[in-house]
This record gives C-alpha cells, structure tokens and sequence, in this order.
C-alpha cells in the first residue's frame, strides 16, 4: 500500500465516520518498501491539492520519516523538482507492504499483508 | 440453474448467502475470471478518460482492474471483496487496491471527485442491500454546490433483457437467478462448474434504486447486455 492510499482512508465502521479520531487511522509495526517508478512531476502537482496535509505528515512521522514542509506546497513550491522528487518518493513510491493500521475512534485493526491492506469487518461490527 | 433459496431475509442470512454464491466463488475463480477481462467498456472507458488531471476516485469492486490501466492521469483507490482478485489488480500505477466490502467502505464522507462500480451491485441479493451499496458510495461523493457540479458515480449491472446474447434472457424471466462460471485447469481435466448469484436488472430499475438511495440521475442507457447510469448526490 501506498503512503498517498491512507490519506483516503478512514475506520470502515459505519459510527467512527463522524469521529475525527477515526482519521487518519494510525499505522504499528509497518514494515516499509521503495518501489520505484517513473517520476511524473504533473502527476504530483495535480494531485497535492487534493492531499490532506496534516495527515499526510503525521502518518509520514509515525513511519519515522522527518518533516517535509511545514504547510502544503503552493504555486512556487510546485515548481521546484527537489520537492516534487521528495513527494513522489513519500508519496508513491514508499510502500507499506506489512502491518496494521488502527482507528484511533475504535481501535479496530485492519491487517496489511503483502501490500495489501484489508477492510473486511468481523461480523459483529458490521 | 441451481435452485435459489431467497426465502429467508435476515441480514446474517444474506450475508451468508452472498460468501457462498458470490465473494466464494470469484476467490475461487480469480484467475481464471482475470484471464478472460481484458476489454474496457466503451462507456466507462470515456467516462474516466474525460475526467481532469488529478481527480481522486474510487473503482468499488474493481475485479482483476481491468479500468485502472484507462487514466493515469487521475488517481483510483480501488477495492475488491475478494483478496485473490486483489492480489491480480494490485500492480496498475498510479493506483492503489484494497480489500473492502461495498456496503462499509473505509473511506471519508463527501471527499472523491468520482466513482466507478462497473458489474457489482447485481451480486447483491435484496433490493435493500443493493441500494445501500448504492448509497454507500454515494456517501463518498464530493456534493454538489452552486460552484462545483460534485462528484459522479457510472455504474453498471446486468441487464434482464437480452435476447440476443448467448444466455437469452429477456423480459419476464427470473430475474433473481445462478450462472454457471466452467473452467478447467487443463485440458484433461474435467471441467468444474461454479455458480454465481445475479440479480438481473430490468429496464428502469437501476434508476429507482439509485433515486432510493438518494441519488440524482444525470444519464442512463443501455450497453453491451448491461443498464448503465451516471449519478451524483
């Protein structure tokens, strides 16, 4: 999974939606891959407006990656491939391909395995 | 055409009915499935080239991905009910996949600029559930403003009428019914035989569910065997 995949992502529990505590969930025990691809600095511009930052950065620290910028990028900060480079790596490139990632509302657990992160709810939560 | 059991209605009833006659199959014929859905539709294929550069979306039961390699300009989180089908979508860039199911999906109200769910809610086997689905991913849509027209969702079911089709069905069949999915694994083997659960839609019947689940139906038709319909909140 994606870092940029759990910017849109929240609990998958009906009654966490209105919580602000359910988003963004929280990542444990990540284990962390690059994967490489091909630097698309359009890509990146057209999609930051859409990132919620504060997320993005916290979930960014709980994976033990330093700040990047204080606020997202605008106009000027678009320009400049340094940045752009430093958000395609974070955001596409790294990947979580083990752990867990936790609703701070009602602690579910929702399993990555290979990659692949699963939002199926046992059935008493559903 | 296996005997359907739809006499009994509570929701840990149809959930169960669902894993046997739809989430246990596709796990089971993932592969095999994949290896035959290749093709893009040429409705969704214009319906997601068009949308502009960095649109976030969603792809709600998105089977092998066969709609994420169309725009690579936008981005897609795409979920599959099925893990195995998962595994085989996983690696179309940009994109993302995950294993969700339609009617609890884990993602934020109001926020995505649109939605495919292409062949998905006709697995559904209550006129209920079918629209809470609906309803679910309407739930994710950007609304509409004075300013911004909001999100939109293109979905797509199998239609009862289709006579000229190799099943043949038409109006006034069942519409609740099992189709056999054949495959072998290799030629000396015999072939086995999975059923899936369809629920086959009728003219004008994807428009009242997505009317029931509080939707605003922008355009509808028919393509290929299938109702189609494009709809925002």
């Amino acid at each position: 999974m994606k870092l940029i995949t759990a910017n849109f992502l929240t609990c998958a529990v009906k009654g966490c939606k209105t919580s602000p505590a359910s988003f963004p969930l929280h990542f444990r025990d990540a284990e962390l891959e690059l994967q490489e691809l091909e630097f698309q600095p359009e890509f990146i511009c057209n999609i930051v407006p859409r990132i919620n930052w504060d997320s993005f950065q916290a979930m960014a620290n709980e994976l033990g990656f330093p700040k990047i910028l204080d606020k997202k990028p605008e106009s000027d900060d678009l320009k400049d491939e340094k940045i752009l480079r430093e958000l395609h790596r974070l955001l596409l490139e790294t990947q979580i391909i083990e752990g867990r990632l936790i609703c701070g509302n009602c602690g579910h657990e929702y399993l990555i395995k290979e990659g692949i992160a699963n939002f199926l709810l046992p059935s008493h939560l559903v | 055409m296996a005997s359907l059991d739809q006499s009994s209605s509570t929701l840990e009833s149809r959930e169960a009915y669902e894993e046997m006659h739809v989430h246990e199959v596709y796990q089971q014929i993932a592969s095999h499935f994949s290896s035959t859905r290749y093709k893009p539709w040429p409705i969704v294929k214009q319906f997601l080239t068009q949308l502009t550069p960095g649109s976030i979306g969603l792809d709600v039961g998105c089977g092998n991905g066969k709609y994420l390699p169309v725009n690579q300009n936008v981005f897609i989180v795409a979920s599959d009910r099925s893990e195995n089908l998962a595994r085989i979508a996983v690696n179309h860039q940009p994109h993302s996949v995950i294993v969700a199911d339609i009617l609890n999906l884990p993602h934020p109200d109001n926020f995505f600029d649109f939605a495919i769910s292409i062949a998905v809610v006709h697995h559904l086997s209550t006129p209920d559930r079918r629209t809470q689905a609906i309803r679910e991913i309407l739930r994710t849509l950007k609304p509409p403003t004075k300013e911004n027209p909001g999100g939109k969702v293109l979905l797509y079911a199998w239609a009862l009428e289709q006579k000229s089709s190799r099943r043949g069905w038409d109006k006034g069949d069942l519409q609740d019914i099992m189709v056999p999915w054949v495959t072998k694994e290799s030629s000396s083997d015999l072939p086995k035989v999975f059923h899936r659960y369809y629920h086959l839609y009728e003219a004008t019947e994807l428009e009242r569910d997505i009317t029931n689940a509080g939707g605003l139906v922008l355009e509808s038709g028919y393509e290929k065997d299938n109702w189609w319909a494009i709809a925002t909140r």
